[in-house]
C-alpha cells in the first residue's frame, strides 16, 4: 500500500467508512441467491430423508457443488448434509433470478438421489422447470414429477 | 525585366485588396443591411395570430397525433430515458420489427396487475406447447428487449418467469382480466399471503365492455410479518400494500433511511421520461400500423361473419 493510499484508508477508517482489516459491512451472497458451499435447501420430494429434514428444523445444507464453478444452477448435482448423512440431489429449482422463460421459485428446491441417480422419493410435490426435460440424465426424476411450468 | 516587373505591380496590387476577416464578414450577417428592412413584428405576430393559421395548425397536429393513452398502451415503444444508452437508428430499426411481429402475433393490451396466460413452443415438451396463466408484477425493457414477469403460486410455491413480449417462440398472449394496479411493480406479492397470487389455470377470460375505461384495482395488500425480500415500510411509493405492525427498533431506524424527498424530486422526474415531442414522434409510426392493422382485422372478422 502507497504511502497516500494508507493515509486515506487511515481516514477512512477514522470517518467509520471501513474497518482497519478493509472488510465490507455488507454481504452480496444473500441478494444474488447463490447455491454454495453451506446454502441451506429444500427437499421437495416424499422420500423418508427428506420429510425428516423439514419436520426436524435442520434443514438440509450443500456441502459441496459438482461443478468447476463452485456455484449449483438448475439441473446440477450437489452433495448434501442431512441427519447426519452425505446424499446427493439434483437442484430443481432456484430463488435466483433467472433468464427469460425458465421459472424462478420462491425457495430453492432439491430431490433427493442415490448413487445410481435414481430418485429416492417416489413423487415431486412441486412444479419443475420445463427446460430441464433435454438432460437425459433426469429422466428419472422427471418420470416421477407431477407437473411442468 | 519586363515579366518581373510586371509580377511586382501584381504583388503591389495584391497587398491594397481588402483581407478576408471571417469574423467581420459573419458580424455583417447579423447587422441590419442596406434594403434589407425588418420584417415589421406586428405582422408576424399578426399572421400567427389569425385563425386562418390556427386551425391549419391544430389540423397539421391532430393528424400527426397518437392519443395520450398509446404511451400506456405501447409503453415497450418508448426508448430508454438514459441518453447515453440510445441508438436512434437502432432503435428505428427496432420499432419497424417490432410492428412487423405484430402484425403476426395479437400482443393485447395489459398492464400491470392484469392475469395473463400465455402459450409457449417448447420442443421438449409432447404437445410442442406450454401454457402458463399468472398476474402481471411486473413490465420492463425498451424496444425488442422488453420483457413482462408473470406470477403465480402452484403446488404451494411460488412460480414466476419473464417472458420477452418479442420472442418469436411466444404463440398466444391472452388477457384474463384487464386492471391496473396501484403500483407500476408488484413484487410485493413475494411477501404476501399465497393466495394474492394463486390464479387457477382453467380462468375464463373476462371482457370489457367496448370503450369501457381499464378498471382500477384499488384492494390493499396485507403483508406476511418479516422476513422479507426488501425492506418494504422503506417504500413510500407504494400505495397497494397493507404493512404490519413493526418493531419499536425496527421503525425507529426506519427515520434514517427513508427518502422523503425524493417525490418532489423534479430533475428525477424529468431524467425518467421522454418528452412529448418525441414520444409523439415515435408513436406516429404505431398510428399508422394501428390503423391499418385495425382495419385489415375487421374486415377479416367480417369475411368470417359470412
Amino acid at each position: 500500500m502507497s504511502a497516500v493510499a494508507r493515509y486515506f484508508h487511515s481516514r477512512a477508517v477514522t470517518l467509520g467508512l471501513c474497518t482497519r482489516n478493509n472488510t465490507r459491512h455488507f454481504s452480496t451472497s444473500l441478494p444474488l441467491c447463490e447455491l454454495r458451499h453451506m446454502s441451506r435447501v429444500n427437499v421437495v420430494d416424499n422420500s423418508d430423508l427428506g420429510k425428516n429434514a423439514k419436520t426436524s428444523g435442520k434443514p438440509a445444507r450443500i456441502v459441496h457443488v459438482y461443478n468447476k464453478q463452485g456455484v449449483a444452477r438448475i439441473g446440477d448435482k450437489v452433495l448434501l448434509a442431512l441427519e447426519k448423512q452425505k446424499v446427493k440431489g439434483i437442484i430443481v429449482g432456484c430463488k435466483q433470478k433467472q433468464k427469460h422463460m425458465i421459472p424462478k421459485f420462491d425457495s430453492n428446491n432439491v430431490v433427493l438421489i442415490d448413487e445410481e441417480d435414481t430418485p429416492m422419493g417416489s413423487r415431486i410435490n412441486v412444479p419443475i422447470p420445463s427446460v430441464l426435460r433435454k438432460k437425459e440424465e433426469l429422466a428419472k426424476i422427471l418420470a416421477i414429477s407431477s407437473r411442468f411450468v | 525585366m519586363a515579366s518581373l516587373k510586371t509580377s511586382c505591380r501584381v504583388l503591389q496590387t495584391s497587398r491594397h485588396l481588402p483581407v478576408f476577416n471571417p469574423r467581420a464578414f459573419y458580424r455583417s450577417y447579423d447587422r441590419p443591411q442596406k434594403g434589407h428592412e425588418k420584417v415589421p413584428s406586428w405582422t408576424i405576430e399578426k399572421h400567427r395570430d389569425s385563425p386562418l393559421n390556427a386551425t391549419r395548425v391544430e389540423s397539421e397536429r391532430l393528424r400527426h397525433a397518437a392519443p395520450t393513452e398509446f404511451r400506456y398502451i405501447f409503453p415497450e415503444f418508448l426508448p430508454h430515458p438514459d441518453w447515453k444508452k440510445r441508438d436512434r437508428v437502432a432503435e428505428k430499426l427496432q420499432r419497424r420489427d417490432m410492428l412487423r411481429r405484430r402484425l403476426v402475433l395479437d400482443i393485447p393490451e395489459f398492464y400491470v396487475g392484469s392475469i395473463l396466460g400465455v402459450t409457449v413452443a417448447d420442443q421438449h415438451v409432447p404437445s410442442k406447447q406450454s401454457r402458463f396463466v399468472g398476474i402481471c408484477i411486473h413490465r420492463d425493457g425498451h424496444g425488442l428487449r422488453a420483457n413482462f414477469t408473470l406470477r403465480n403460486h402452484i403446488d404451494g410455491q411460488g412460480v414466476e418467469i419473464k417472458y420477452d413480449l418479442y420472442n418469436p417462440t411466444l404463440q398466444n398472449i391472452e388477457v384474463l382480466k384487464l386492471e391496473k394496479r396501484l403500483d407500476e411493480e408488484l413484487f410485493y406479492l413475494r411477501d404476501a399471503p399465497a393466495t394474492h397470487s394463486t390464479i387457477t389455470f382453467d380462468r375464463k377470460p373476462e371482457t370489457l365492455p367496448l370503450g369501457a375505461t381499464v378498471p382500477v384495482n384499488m384492494k390493499k395488500i396485507p403483508l406476511n410479518p418479516p422476513p422479507w425480500t426488501q425492506r418494504w415500510e422503506k417504500r413510500e411509493d407504494l400505495k397497494g400494500i397493507d404493512l404490519p405492525e413493526l418493531p419499536e427498533k425496527r421503525m425507529r431506524k426506519l427515520s434514517q433511511i427513508v427518502k422523503p424527498w425524493e417525490k418532489y424530486d423534479l430533475m428525477k422526474e424529468y431524467r425518467k421520461n421522454i418528452s412529448e415531442e418525441e414520444q409523439n414522434e415515435i408513436f406516429k409510426e404505431v398510428v399508422q400500423h394501428h390503423t391499418r392493422v385495425e382495419k385489415k382485422r375487421h374486415q377479416e372478422r367480417l369475411k368470417r361473419m359470412t
